[in-house]
């Protein structure tokens, strides 16, 4: 094992999209606990770089692997599809019309129900979307469609983004 | 004064058990020291038995015209004569510029609009907050050692979890004024947690409700076996007991129809403020009454009135609670209990409002002026080795986001808030004009789009850039976040390796050649005789890094050649020998070859943990 390894090797995982939450937090922890730089303390200088090191490695691989989006990016990329999302944006129409409808959905909510419905329906077709990306990478094991898909969802997330602002500016 | 250190001849304690690791709750009100003691943590007392030691500093000129200060209760009870030499709640101006400082008017300070972190004019000259923090952390510093006639091997700080980079560095830097080694900075709901943990062998999702006197925190751990993670932490480091002390004193002012404008009735306000709502914690009513320049001052205040005062403070805590379960994704009944920790804690109010909010009691078994430095003690003493088998880890994040300036003043984020530390993120930009040479980097802290709405926390450029077209050239611009929640940012032009770093002092810090000139100038000139503490300092560390070697190669000398052995205990015996010499640099320069010379031995050793993690063992059973 070195530092070049990557996210799954790391911590021990079949390199699929679709993975045990549970599971990775506990091997998060276990892996935290042997290198953590509070583990060599008392060790001084040497210990301490390399101690570093592997805890913001284990860290950046548990950033990832937990959030389902950014893994399915980083598996597209070690398949050869990379994202690439600043240079490519082109989205089918009906995707588009339906991101238009909930901008518009999102300016004329005036009150937290309203907010509170659009985020619901946005969640719903996020999980919707996630669903299929799996089936695509993890079964299919069609990279370069994985990546469009990702892109996609990266649009999604935006606007959950948004929609959680205004939740906040409402006082939720 | 000394305690008499009794022990039988030839008991002396083994090696390990003679390392003292203290923790240190550097508050905002007061400040306490606590050590684990024949394997007990507890609290330290002073001379006179007392724990707690204000947070008050005072400046004067003593009868042969030397300058002098004077530390806790007794400079607490000047206060009131001699408010402008008098400094209290001094943790509110760490890292803090003069415009930061919202009621400057209602304090009876001289400050002085430095750049950066302000600072204050006393009879003694000026004052930095650091200076000042500092020698709060020596009175800490010569009570433990006194305490164990020893000197102190290392120390484990707490801050707020919510303070951001300058007031982080800010903390260190005062620590290392007063002499400290610091082991690590913790977070101190993290640490009340720890000592919370351990005593009730807690399991789950937890809140720590931390409202001190300057300062409130809202953390949520997990715990499980020995690990605590820190899910989520929000706060505001500008809330806390003193403003509830504030509104009470404008409130009772404004009904008597008089006002406080010498700096000697601020301060007198201000303390019969803080002991009416001590009052009113056990009482319906109370009088508050003190005396001024212009008569005296005496006003019943009734315990729903002052309720009714600070609600608004109060619920300004519970939006930064929402904020932190929403941050987390969780719900309020996924947290299965709430430990209240900080002396503001013990306001009926406060007690009963997180009680409806969460639809359980509060914990507030153990005492929320001790936990904070009891836990801090308990992680210290494990990071110097003491604690054997019954390791803990802590697993903290950074409570504010960083990121860097981009075109028109919009902050592009590097590290999200809630991110677990160590962590480090790189992020590419490139040159927006032909034959740009320069790029000048602004990092900032905060949660805003904008920034001038963040918290600046250092400017640099990176020279030097080949000329090229615009967007031709690739900056690696390199966040990372260590242990202690220091930030230090690289920049790196990828095609020709031009390169520029910076450790972040912010602007709102101290530069290093500052903290060697308060040094140099003899700070606590008493007990400073530089050169034997330099010396005394590069002593303990080739103690510490010869003990941690040789226990290394005890536990995985297997993974080395016997040629590999022999050039590490090469360096091992010659560390050893320069270790009882005078000579600090020569020691200094034999500690580093070790260090270097164990490097690959480390590595080696790190890979071993990982593959017994992944095996789902842990190292201990192998």
């Amino acid at each position: 094992m070195n530092l070049d390894a990557n996210d799954f090797e790391l911590f021990g995982l079949s390199p699929r999209l679709a993975q045990d939450r549970a599971e990775i937090d506990a091997q998060w922890r276990s892996l935290q606990a042997e290198v953590h730089p509070d583990r060599f303390a008392s060790e001084g200088a040497a210990a301490q770089r390399v101690a570093m090191q592997w805890a913001v490695r284990v860290n950046e691989a548990y950033q990832r692997l937990k959030n389902p989006l950014r893994l399915a990016a980083y598996l597209c990329e070690l398949n050869g599809a990379a994202v690439d999302a600043e240079n490519n944006s082109a989205m089918p129409p009906a995707f588009l019309m339906q991101q238009m409808a909930w901008r518009e959905a999102l300016d004329e909510a005036g009150d937290v129900v309203a907010v509170e419905a659009l985020a619901a329906d946005v969640a719903m077709q996020r999980k919707a979307l996630l669903a299929q990306l799996t089936r695509t990478l993890d079964e299919q094991r069609d990279y370069v469609e994985g990546a469009r898909q990702v892109r996609a969802l990266m649009f999604v997330e935006r606007f959950e983004r948004d929609v959680e602002r205004r939740l906040e500016a409402l006082g939720q | 004064m000394a305690l008499l250190q009794i022990s039988e001849p030839g008991a002396s304690p083994d090696p390990h058990q003679r390392r003292i690791a203290v923790g240190i709750d550097l508050g905002t009100t007061h400040s306490l020291v606590a050590a684990v003691r024949n394997g007990v943590v507890e609290c330290l007392p002073d001379a006179q038995g007392r724990v707690i030691l204000p947070s008050a500093v005072r400046y004067f000129i003593d009868e042969r015209g030397q300058a002098r200060c004077q530390v806790g209760a007794e400079a607490l009870a000047d206060a009131a004569l001699d408010p402008r030499n008098t400094i209290v709640s001094v943790k509110r101006f760490m890292g803090r510029g003069l415009a930061d400082v919202v009621q400057q008017g209602r304090l009876p300070y001289q400050f002085v609009d430095t750049p950066g972190m302000l600072q204050l004019q006393t009879v003694a000259g000026i004052k930095s907050p650091v200076e000042v923090s500092a020698e709060i952390l020596a009175t800490l510093r010569q009570r433990t050692e006194d305490s164990f006639d020893d000197e102190i091997f290392g120390a484990v700080i707490t801050v707020p979890a919510y303070f951001d980079d300058a007031q982080r560095q800010a903390t260190k830097d005062a620590a290392q004024l007063a002499g400290l080694n610091v082991l690590r900075l913790i977070n101190e709901p993290t640490a009340a947690a720890v000592a919370y943990g351990l005593e009730h062998g807690a399991e789950g999702l937890y809140a720590v409700y931390d409202l001190g006197g300057g300062t409130f925190d809202i953390s949520l751990l997990r715990l499980a076996s020995g690990v605590f993670e820190v899910v989520a932490t929000g706060g505001d480091s500008a809330l806390g007991g003193d403003d509830f002390d504030h509104l009470l004193a404008e409130w009772v002012l404004g009904q008597a129809g008089l006002d406080a404008s010498t700096p000697q009735d601020k301060r007198a306000v201000l303390v019969a403020a803080r002991a009416t709502k001590e009052k009113l914690s056990a009482a319906d009513h109370a009088t508050f009454a003190c005396p001024l320049a212009r008569g005296e001052l005496s006003v019943r205040v009734d315990r729903e009135q002052f309720v009714a005062l600070t609600r608004e403070l109060v619920a300004r805590t519970l939006a930064a609670v929402r904020k932190v379960l929403r941050d987390a994704r969780v719900e309020r009944a996924d947290v299965k209990g709430v430990v209240m920790v900080g002396g503001s804690t013990r306001m009926p109010m406060v007690q009963a409002a997180v009680a409806d909010f969460f639809g359980q009691v509060p914990l507030t078994d153990l005492n929320p002026d001790e936990v904070v430095a009891l836990g801090a003690a308990l992680q210290a003493n494990q990071l110097a080795g003491n604690a054997g088998a019954d390791e803990i880890l802590l697993l903290d994040v950074i409570p504010l986001s960083l990121g860097l300036e981009t075109m028109g003043g919009l902050v592009e984020r590097i590290i999200p808030r809630n991110s677990t530390i160590p962590c480090a993120r790189a992020q590419d930009f490139t040159t927006f004009k032909d034959g740009q040479t320069a790029l000048a980097l602004h990092v900032v802290q905060g949660e805003r789009e904008l920034v001038a709405d963040c918290r600046s926390l250092a400017r640099f450029e990176l020279r030097g850039i080949p000329p090229m077209v615009a967007g031709a050239a690739r900056i690696r611009v390199s966040f990372q976040v260590d242990a202690d929640g220091l930030l230090s940012v690289k920049a790196r032009e990828e095609t020709s390796g031009v390169e520029a770093a910076i450790t972040v002092k912010p602007s709102y810090g101290l530069a290093d050649d500052e903290i060697a000139r308060m040094l140099q100038e003899g700070f606590r000139s008493a007990d400073a005789d530089m050169q034997a503490r330099a010396l005394r300092q590069s002593q303990v560390e080739a103690e510490r890094l010869l003990l941690g070697t040789r226990s290394a190669l005890a536990a995985d000398g297997d993974l080395l050649s016997p040629a590999e052995r022999d050039a590490i205990v090469g360096l091992m015996n010659r560390l050893q020998t320069i270790a009882t010499s005078n000579d600090h640099r020569a020691i200094d320069d034999a500690v580093e070859a070790l260090a270097r010379g164990t490097e690959a031995f480390a590595a080696e050793r790190m890979n071993r943990g990982i593959r017994h993690a992944l095996a789902g063992r842990n190292i201990n059973e192998v």
